[in-house]
């Protein structure tokens, strides 16, 4: 059992400014995960070789990996660094924010992107309003039981940080809101923006950038089957593409 | 575009349901959240919705769901806006399944419901375990399509910091934090709605996310806004305790079959597994055989805390079993999924294997900014076209959610708070906007508030930055934290409290001697927490004077007159209807809270002892 927990943190002050490497030592307590980690040091900001610096700034809110917010690269792993145990990690621990993403500040980035894709896709259900218009549709529980798997999607950006093709050359939008529009597209009211969701994924940044890396579906903490939507999307877009071609 | 505008804080379940609400009518919603809303702490909430559908042929009805909810609550709820909200509870589950919620369902493809604490029906709509975050999302997807069409402007990552009040008092507007850039704005609206979720973190370590300081209410406080019953906490039954936080093990898993046991034999150091059922104590299924593991939440905890107090706890430590081993791995993955995951990730075992083990933690306060109502006579309900409800006493400022106390009482059901969130936002979303139209629009112009309230807030962040003392802002929270969770939780205790309230004084005094170790004026959290934790232990002092005063035990308070004999029937004090069936009410002032009680409308369901 190693008597302290090290931990190496890749730091930014601001977007504009340079990284560095910051290194800090703890005692050792048992059942520590990342975030608990950056908590304890936020108690007494030193770093290994004792010189006082500031608290690390990271994006964090549940902590039950449920809220999306801490996702960070973990010993050069992209992952949610709440479920980082850290008695499962190599020391020293190496967390550096996410790559594809602009830094704000330290480990916290700026994910704003995936929120525009979903209004791209236009990931909803168009009701007509909040008035009382009774049950909504009847669903076979074995369809929901798989629509649900893929509602669980937590916009970590988890997938477009180990995606090749997410990178500065290109806009591709990454597996997330095309998974989503996999989401959509099954649901009874949901399929009837099925056209425009399709057309979404046809245009720029979508569905076509896809290089078949499949190290989304490995990276999601979610076990959510991108790529099996990233497939069915291919497909419903082909056919998309015909039916608008001959009209049909 | 429309010249109307209104401002929403919190962007949870209250939030966006009153945001949503505000833009049907076509006024535009300046939504603001400390987060991206997505990822607000409802998105935490596992086990489902109450809602008395009656899909299982029951005899359920909304009237039995009205009973369940003041009878669970100790009486200490005001009867009209319970009632609308649980007869209005079947139709916000059928507009979110509209909305395409992935709730589970039954053979016949309706929508499947499970039984929950404090109620012997199947009540409650669920979506897997992650139901909060499933309702979440459908309210998020509805207004990103608002944002779409122009009605919403989200200013996420920015954070509220206080109100903006005219000369004759009326709230105008807020002044809010970029908390990437550091700037501050004043922001005017026509009405303002605080839909700013719990104070979790007041206790330290809870359930909650660590957004949820109470910062907003507190903050709300101190500018005059009623705060009511601020001494109901909810202490969950079952948590994972960890130095980070406590993790919620939902209250399904005892809905779906869950038991809950120890040892029969202290110190017994067996597997659990191999300890035979003969030599295992069920006791909550021993001494309440009606409602067996499925008890209220308060009565729960305390029969856990009595257990580990007497020594029967897992090892000796303060540990219960959580056994759904008997269940089928296929069940429990398509019932439960969710939760034994992250016990799973965070723990280590196979919850469908090995039994968990748990213990009490600080999950949500009944207490909250108070609101108002608008009774309807005829029907004992409300009436939903007013612009009393949701309203707090000062005009143009609403609150719904968690952060307003109206809907739970003294003990809140489970499943009931997310139902409490979106019936707050559907009738305080139309309430703030007509109370905007009515009169916000006929206020006099700007007198001069905005820039005064902005400058002030930007002198108090220039006074935070220069803070250059010993103390460091977390470590006094820690302490905080550690006093309100061994003092202010499951059991109350007169010399404890006061106790604690002194300590809470002086750690305020200690916070001015508070030195800032980030010095940057870019994304800087530690200001914002020394601002934050400057309001907590504000709302600490409201929650400790309030269980100081209140003589009796009702509910999650549960005040004792020896500690060392912790729960027992004579040791604790009775509830007391004809001096405590009130409403606790604190408004501040320069010395710490002051208390009032208000009557409670009981007009609907006389009080009767509660016993389960």
């Amino acid at each position: 059992m190693p008597r302290t927990i090290q931990l190496s943190v890749r730091r930014q002050d601001t977007p504009a400014s340079s990284a560095y490497w910051e290194e800090y030592e703890l005692s050792y307590r048992p059942k520590e995960n990342v975030i608990s980690v950056l908590m304890e040091i936020a108690k007494n900001p030193k770093t290994r070789d004792g010189k006082p610096t500031s608290p690390v700034v990271y994006d964090r809110a549940c902590l039950e990996e449920v809220c999306g917010s801490c996702a960070m690269r973990v010993n050069g792993v992209a992952r949610m660094a709440c479920t980082a145990l850290i008695d499962s990690l190599e020391q020293p621990v190496k967390l550096e924010p996410l790559a594809k993403f602009p830094v704000v500040r330290d480990l916290s980035v700026d994910r704003g992107s995936m929120f525009e894709s979903l209004k791209r896709v236009k990931a909803w259900v168009p009701i007509d309003g909040t008035y009382d218009l009774g049950p909504g549709p009847r669903m076979a529980e074995s369809e929901r039981a798989y629509a649900y798997e893929l509602s669980k999607c937590i916009t970590c950006g988890n997938c477009l940080e180990v995606c090749p093709q997410v990178n500065d050359r290109s806009n591709f939008m990454g597996a997330a809101p095309i998974s989503q529009v996999a989401l959509f597209n099954r649901h009874p009211t949901g399929r009837m923006l099925t056209g425009e969701r399709l057309e979404a994924l046809m245009g720029d940044g979508g569905l076509d950038e896809c290089g078949n890396a499949q190290n989304c579906v490995r990276a999601c903490p979610k076990s959510i089957p991108l790529t099996t939507s990233i497939a069915e999307m291919f497909r419903a877009t082909t056919v998309h593409g015909f039916k608008k071609l001959f009209g049909t | 575009m429309t010249s109307e505008r209104v401002i929403v804080v919190g962007g949870g379940l209250a939030g966006l349901m009153a945001t949503i609400r505000a833009a049907e009518m076509g006024v535009a919603v300046d939504l603001f959240s400390i987060v991206p809303v997505k990822r607000s702490h409802s998105v935490c909430a596992q086990g489902g919705i109450n809602g008395a559908v009656n899909t299982k042929g029951e005899g359920d009805s909304p009237e039995i769901h009205f009973d369940d909810t003041i009878y669970g609550g100790d009486f200490l709820a005001d009867q009209p806006p319970v009632k609308a909200m649980c007869y209005a509870a079947p139709g916000i589950i059928n507009l979110l399944d509209r909305m395409g919620v992935m709730f589970n369902r039954t053979p016949e493809g309706l929508l499947d419901f499970r039984r929950f604490g404090g109620t012997k029906f199947h009540r409650t709509a669920f979506a897997g375990a992650t139901t909060g975050q499933q309702l979440l999302y459908a309210l998020d997807e509805q207004v990103r399509r608002f944002e779409v069409e122009g009605l919403v402007d989200k200013h996420e990552m920015w954070e509220f910091l206080g109100l903006v009040r005219d000369a004759d008092g009326n709230c105008r507007g807020i002044v809010a934090l970029d908390c990437v850039s550091m700037r501050i704005e004043a922001f005017p609206a026509l009405a303002v709605m605080l839909a700013t979720g719990g104070p979790g973190i007041v206790f330290g370590r809870s359930t909650n996310s660590v957004i949820n300081t109470g910062t907003a209410a507190a903050a709300a406080y101190q500018e005059g806004v009623r705060y009511a019953n601020g001494e109901f906490i909810q202490v969950h039954p079952t948590s994972i305790p960890a130095s980070d936080k406590l993790r919620l093990m939902s209250e399904s898993a005892r809905g779906e079959g869950g038991r809950v046991w120890v040892p029969r034999a202290r110190g017994d150091k067996r597997a659990p597994k191999s300890i035979p059922e003969t030599q295992r104590w069920y006791f909550l299924e021993e001494k309440y055989p009606a409602y067996g593991n499925l008890v209220p939440r308060d009565i729960a905890t305390r029969e856990i805390f009595q257990v580990c107090l007497m020594g029967f706890g897992v090892d000796g430590k303060r540990e219960v079993y959580l056994d759904l081993t008997h269940i089928p791995r296929k069940e429990l993955d398509v019932k439960l999924g969710g939760i034994l995951e992250i016990y799973e990730k965070f723990v280590g075992e196979d919850p469908r294997e090995v039994p968990m083990k748990v213990f009490p933690g600080m999950h949500y306060s009944m207490g909250g900014l108070w609101v108002d109502y608008a009774a309807d006579p005829r029907n004992g309900t409300l009436d939903e076209t007013s612009s009393r409800n949701q309203a707090t006493n000062v005009p143009g400022l609403y609150a719904a959610g968690e952060v307003d106390y109206l809907y739970h009482g003294a003990n809140r059901l489970g499943a009931n708070s997310l139902v409490a969130c979106l019936y707050a936002g559907k009738i305080g979303g139309p309430a703030m906007v007509r109370y905007g139209r009515d009169r916000g629009a006929r206020l006099p112009p700007d007198d001069g508030a905005f820039a005064a309230a902005k400058k002030r807030w930007e002198t108090e962040f220039a006074r935070l930055a220069r803070m250059s003392g010993p103390e460091n802002p977390h470590v006094i929270a820690e302490e905080m934290g550690d006093w309100m969770t061994d003092n202010v939780t499951v059991i109350r205790h007169d010399g404890k409290l006061s106790e604690t309230d002194v300590k809470l004084q002086e750690l305020s005094e200690r916070w001015n001697r508070i030195g800032l170790s980030d010095s940057s004026a870019f994304a800087n959290r530690e200001i914002s927490f020394v601002n934050q934790l400057r309001n907590m232990l504000v709302l600490a002092r409201v929650m400790t004077r309030g269980a100081l005063l209140r003589q009796e035990s009702r509910g999650a308070h549960y005040k004792v007159r020896d500690l060392e004999k912790g729960v027992t029937e004579e040791n604790a004090l009775p509830r007391d209807d004809a001096n405590f069936l009130k409403t606790t009410i604190a408004e501040h002032t320069e010395d710490g809270p002051r208390i009032t009680y208000a009557p409670v409308d009981t007009s609907l369901i006389p009080p009767r002892a509660r016993k389960y």
